[in-house]
């Protein structure tokens, strides 16, 4: 899946970013993002991770440099484009099912077509049962599930996740890191993910970027060398365990700097 | 069931147990009757005045619910154009304040006199009255929706219309709700006040507020002790009426309206 195409899915060229007149959060950031990959941006807070995942997404501009998104610039690769979000972000006047199918319904697609589409995936995040409840009736772990499925409904090539863990308790959070890897295994979508949890950005990752604060820069790259196939089992083994003090160690480094 | 049965029947003890203290007063300070009638001459009033004690009702109750259907127009439609810009909002905000500090006593005169008495001007002035806290509420709701879902919206590239009919609005109705039921006691009250002023273009045939003012001219104070019941009876039954559709459309989503299991 590590396949090297000419186009990377994100292309992030000497980006500057700052919130009117503050202190910049972001400047001189370079990194390409290779179609296929699941990225992992972790570094210590105050180094502009969520204003990476805003500024691929184009929800908001760079203060300079350019970003290509599917070699087209972030606003015109929305279609191919799904934000996970922190919260749930669920409608709460709308069913599981509705909630599934907002993006389709903003898309002007009819209620049989969308029905089409959100039957497979309510199985596919196994919320089934739960169609036509209302999200204040769901667990936390649940509500994440179908703001997963709301994302992947309109069959996107690239996926920003902006911790959308951290919220949930660890063997939710464990589950859910579990399912995210069948998922993508199955819809070979490109990843960005923020998190805190280094060893969540182990166990989901091909690459992490480790970002270092004031303002944030990338710090190091490091390729994760496990297998594509990954098992709740794989938490315990050596090499899993060798990797995640490796990022630790790298993650100190980045917030001494 | 059970449970039910035991709250109705404490309503109903401690409501007997009020009309005792007031039947004591009476017996112990032997207060003349037209200063406080017995409750057994307030039944006897509502008994045989029941028809025109209905017509007063069924007047100021068409008033107040012109004038809260009235500002729940205006009002949600001046919350839309509220919620377009921080910068309108700013400019037009302290206009619904002043709406809402400036006394109705004061203004009914001037509406007296521009209208003219009547049922007319009683629903002007409950539509005024009842304004304020609609726009208040319904602007907070259209406002306060949570930028993430502004940004989820713009990713799948919604447009300005869309942001606003299947976000903004559907997220304004509890708030609405709020406002109405504030609102609709507040048009009861503005009604009744209204009548006071511009109650009746026609001698002996007006709302409850001109009925009080009939009755009390005419020392019938065992009628207006009935009135008086009318107008909280009215209250009353435009919160419950308010409150029933607030469960219907929102117990399916929202907190605010599902019955507490737990106290």
């Amino acid at each position: 899946m590590t396949s090297v195409s000419s186009v990377p899915q994100v292309a992030i060229a000497n980006v500057a970013k700052q919130y009117g007149n503050g202190a910049p959060v972001l400047r001189g950031l370079n990194l390409a993002i290779p179609k296929g990959e699941f990225v992992s941006i972790i570094g210590p807070s105050g180094c502009g991770k969520s204003t990476v995942l805003k500024l691929i997404s184009g929800l908001t501009p760079p203060s300079s440099g350019t970003i290509r998104v599917d070699g087209t610039t972030p606003r015109n690769a929305r279609e191919t484009v799904s934000y996970i979000f922190q919260d749930p972000t669920l409608l709460p006047w709308r069913t599981v099912r509705d909630n599934i199918g907002l993006a389709l319904e903003l898309d002007g697609m009819s209620r049989d077509r969308r029905a089409a589409k959100t039957n497979p995936l309510l199985d596919l995040v196994g919320l089934r049962s739960v169609a036509d409840a209302y999200p204040r009736e769901l667990s936390g772990g649940m509500k994440m599930r179908v703001s997963i499925a709301r994302a992947l409904a309109t069959n996107p090539r690239l996926l920003l996740m902006d911790e959308p863990f951290a919220a949930l308790d660890e063997m939710s959070r464990d589950h859910l890191n579990e399912e995210l890897l069948r998922l993508r295994a199955e819809q070979n979508w490109t990843a960005v993910f923020v998190t805190h949890s280094v060893s969540e950005a182990v166990f989901l990752s091909t690459q992490i970027v480790v970002l270092e604060p004031n303002p944030g820069r990338v710090h190091a790259i490091l390729p994760v060398d496990l297998p594509q196939e990954r098992s709740a089992a794989l938490r315990t083994a050596p090499e899993f365990e060798a990797l995640v003090a490796k990022v630790s160690h790298t993650l100190r480094g980045a917030r001494s700097q | 069931m059970r449970q039910r049965l035991t709250t109705l029947l404490n309503a109903v003890a401690v409501f007997g147990a009020m009309l005792f203290v007031w039947q004591l007063v009476l017996w112990i300070f032997r207060v003349p009757s037209y200063m406080l009638p017995s409750p057994w001459a307030v039944a006897r009033a509502v008994a045989a005045r029941f028809p025109s004690l209905a017509g007063a009702f069924a007047i100021t109750a068409e008033e107040a619910v012109g004038g809260l259907i009235a500002s729940i127009v205006v009002g949600v439609a001046i919350a839309l154009i509220f919620a377009q810009s921080r910068w309108i909002r700013r400019m037009l905000y302290p206009y619904t304040i002043l709406l809402q500090t400036v006394p109705i006593v004061a203004v009914a005169p001037l509406i007296l006199m521009w209208v003219g008495a009547g049922t007319g001007s009683v629903t002007l002035i409950a539509f005024i009255i009842s304004l304020a806290p609609i726009i208040a509420n319904t602007t907070q709701g259209l406002v306060s929706v949570e930028e993430n879902l502004v940004h989820l919206f713009l990713m799948h590239n919604a447009s300005a219309r869309q942001v606003l009919v299947s976000l903004r609005l559907p997220h304004a109705v509890p708030s609405l709700f709020v406002g109405i039921r504030i609102a609709s006691g507040i048009a009861v009250i503005g009604a009744i006040t209204g009548e006071l002023y511009a109650g009746s273009s026609r001698v002996g045939e007006g709302g409850l507020g001109y009925s009080i003012l009939y009755a009390s001219s005419q020392l019938q104070t065992d009628y207006l002790f009935a009135l008086v019941l009318a107008a909280t009876v009215l209250g009353f039954s435009f919160f419950f009426l308010v409150s029933f559709l607030e469960w219907y459309f929102l117990h399916h989503w929202h907190e605010s309206a599902r019955t507490p299991e737990v106290e």
